[in-house]
């Protein structure tokens, strides 16, 4: 699993982005989480984030937690409009998921992560 | 909000409405919309939605002092702009003047299914703190199920809404809620409907017999009396209108005051004073019986009084008929350039018939005119049926009364069959009705024209005839024969006959003159003998009454001498007549 994944990961990448992210270093992946307050659902998918992250990403992750009741102007600038929504400002393109990231599969499906083990294994 | 049985009691006194400022739509719902809670606005593609919310908040922004909040889910802020641009809304000062705040919210296409909970949080705090910005006291979601394509789960997506227009009721927001019409029996697409118990409205917008008409209806008004009709709207430039049908009472005020129809003698058969103003004047006629010429001499003579003038020209061109006008000798130019008169000329074919009606309703009111000329309003029934053609001449005769205008609307009746029934239907909104018609007699058509009705005053009741010359209509002097009314040459001969009969008793007069002075002369001349013949007898008695005068003296002396002579009582002589009582006694 942790092979195929590097592995078809550049590939992912070199698809999406070819030109500008260089090659040779790993990307960062940065992500936005969009919470209000301390909410049982914003502290789960925070929860989550975390544990997927040190799995999947160790090393090369930032994650912000942004809480949109201290600033709400931020909610218009990433399209915000259901909580929590994790926003995936890196690697391009930006990507949204919605939810508290209870279901792991398709968190990974949606951070492009899944989908691309896949595709390694079908392909 | 405690609902009291009595809905009408409850409608006057527990339930508060916020003016939409849209044209009409306030007169249906008694108000407004219901303030402080959620409407739904539903309706199909290009039917007006969006444009509702717009001119729902701008109007609140601008003319009633509450700010607002446009939320989109559809179109972006500069096509919003563009948009409002084109009802003439500035959006942009709106915005810069923090009366209004939009937020567009990017729906972008669902992928992967839900990871877990969520709720709308997000859009709450959007919400709230645009609210916040610009002090809102109306906001607008257009169109808020664009939601459903983004976000997964709909159970929880619906529920969060539900969430969402409660929250709305709390902060006191009147809510727009906009919705895609799904097929004939569903106002919404995911069933949102549910959640918006208060108000309904359903935009429409039909082709019929290849004519487009948007239509509005207040499906459903919760604790209020609303209109239920489906009545036609309008959108142009200056926003949406609303007609509203029935609402318009029978409560105009009723003028004394009288104006001219701009022919003396026409006035002469209204008892003298003309119309009534803000009065309604159905003039109906076949083709070439001089409508336009009448209606252009009513226009002539309020222009010349300093009235606006607003003349609906649904058959010719304004140059035609000012072209038309001259020739008879009303000139309507000066008018139009000191901008007393204005022509507004179109095919009514080009719109349905409520277009066409709102289309009227606009130009008077921002004209504001107080002489109106519909000529003719028999090709609104090209666009429309009967029925429809009456419904929309009861609400521009009682919009126009309301306003105090008058207004002459022409009617073209088609020859033959009566003229009467043909028009019986519109005829009874009307308050004055003059008849023109073509009187054909001796193998020549003539013009004539009567008052068939005129409510409030004594009209003549005689078929006067009348000519178009080049000084404009001239009503004639009235000729009945055995057959009617005498016209044309008919009437000329017998002008000639009358002539030559007056012509006879004139000569007539003078002989029995001429016979009165002979029989003086005569009676003078016996006069003179007779007088002649007296004088000579006079003369005659004269002298025979002198000559025995002188014989008495004669004889009286005699006597005196007698008795002188014979000593007798002098005084007995003296005394006369009383000496033979003396003696008896």
């Amino acid at each position: 699993m942790p092979t195929t994944k590097t592995k078809t990961k550049t590939t992912a990448t070199t698809r999406v982005r070819p030109r500008t992210s260089t090659p040779r270093k790993p990307a960062i992946w940065k992500l936005r989480l969009f919470v209000a307050g301390q909410s049982p659902k914003s502290i789960r998918a925070f929860a989550n984030l975390k544990v997927l992250c040190e799995e999947h990403l160790k090393g090369r992750y930032q994650i912000e937690v942004i809480d949109l009741l201290e600033h709400p102007h931020m909610a218009r600038g990433d399209q915000i409009v259901a909580i929590p929504t994790l926003v995936i400002k890196l690697p391009p393109p930006v990507r949204k998921i919605v939810g508290d990231l209870s279901h792991t599969d398709r968190v990974l499906v949606g951070m492009a992560l899944q989908q691309v083990a896949w595709l390694g294994s079908e392909g | 909000m405690t609902r009291k049985p009595n809905a009408r009691q409850s409608s006057s006194k527990t339930l508060r409405k916020a003016l939409t400022g849209i044209q009409g739509l306030d007169e249906i719902t008694g108000g407004g919309l219901p303030r402080g809670r959620p409407t739904l606005v539903s309706g199909g593609a290009g039917s007006g939605k969006t444009l509702f919310g717009l001119e729902f908040l701008v109007r609140g922004a601008t003319q009633y002092d509450e700010p607002g909040v446009f939320v989109s889910f559809e179109e972006t802020i500069p096509d919003l702009t563009v948009n409002a641009a084109s009802l003439g809304f500035d959006l942009g000062r709106l915005v810069a003047d923090k009366k209004l705040f939009i937020d567009h919210v990017l729906v972008s296409r669902n992928e992967g299914g839900a990871t877990g909970e969520y709720d709308l949080d997000g859009l709450f705090i959007r919400i709230a703190d645009a609210a916040q910005r610009v002090g809102a006291k109306r906001i607008v979601l257009d169109t808020i199920e664009a939601l459903f394509s983004e976000l997964p789960n709909p159970a929880v997506l619906r529920a969060e809404i539900h969430r969402l227009f409660g929250w709305l009721k709390d902060k006191g927001l009147t809510t727009v809620i906009t919705a895609e019409r799904d097929g004939p029996h569903r106002l919404t697409r995911h069933g949102i409907e549910e959640f918006v118990s208060d108000c309904v409205i359903v935009l429409d917008h039909r082709i019929r017999e290849e004519i487009s008409t948007r239509r509005l209806r207040v499906v459903k008004y919760r604790g209020s009396t609303h209109g239920t009709n489906e009545y036609p709207f309008l959108i142009d430039e200056h926003g949406i209108s609303v007609l509203p049908i029935s609402s318009l009472g029978l409560d105009h005020a009723a003028s004394d005051a009288r104006i001219s129809t701009g022919i003396a003698r026409l006035d002469g058969m209204l008892s003298g004073k003309g119309y009534y103003r803000g009065s309604s004047i159905l003039m109906s006629g076949a083709s070439g019986t001089g409508k336009t010429s009448v209606a252009a001499h009513f226009v002539d003579a309020a222009c010349r009084r300093g009235e606006r003038c607003l003349y609906f020209a649904f058959e010719e061109s304004p140059r035609q008929i000012v072209r038309n006008m001259r020739s008879i000798g009303i000139d309507l130019d000066p008018w139009i350039r000191k901008g007393l008169l204005h022509f507004h000329a179109a095919r009514p074919t080009y719109a349905g018939i409520e277009e066409v009606l709102l289309v009227t309703h606009n130009h008077i009111s921002s004209f504001e005119p107080s002489v109106v000329v519909v000529d003719p309003i028999t090709n609104l029934i090209s666009v429309s049926t009967l029925n429809e053609v009456r419904s929309m001449l009861t609400r521009l005769v009682d919009f126009l009364k309301t306003r105090q205008i008058t207004a002459v609307f022409a009617s073209l009746t088609t020859g033959g069959g009566p003229l009467e029934a043909s028009e019986a239907d519109i005829s009874s909104l009307m308050d004055t009705w003059l008849l023109l018609k073509t009187v054909e007699l001796g193998g020549e058509r003539n013009r004539a024209l009567y008052v068939l009705k005129s409510r409030g005053m004594e009209h003549s009741n005689q078929i006067r005839e009348f000519l178009i010359t080049d000084q404009g209509v001239q009503l004639l002097d009235v000729y009945v024969g055995p057959e009617g009314v005498l016209t044309g040459t008919a009437r000329q001969s017998q002008e000639g006959r009358e002539r030559a009969e007056a012509t006879l008793r004139q000569q007539q007069l003078e002989g029995r003159g001429r016979e009165l002075d002979r029989k003086r002369e005569i009676f003078e001349a016996r006069m003179s003998t007779l007088r002649a013949e007296f004088g000579v007898e006079e003369e005659i008695l004269q002298q025979s009454i002198s000559e025995s005068r002188l014989l008495d003296e004669k004889l009286l002396q005699d006597r005196g001498q007698m008795m002188i002579s014979r000593d007798a009582d002098a005084s007995a002589f003296n005394n006369g007549g009383a000496t033979p009582d003396a003696r008896k006694r």
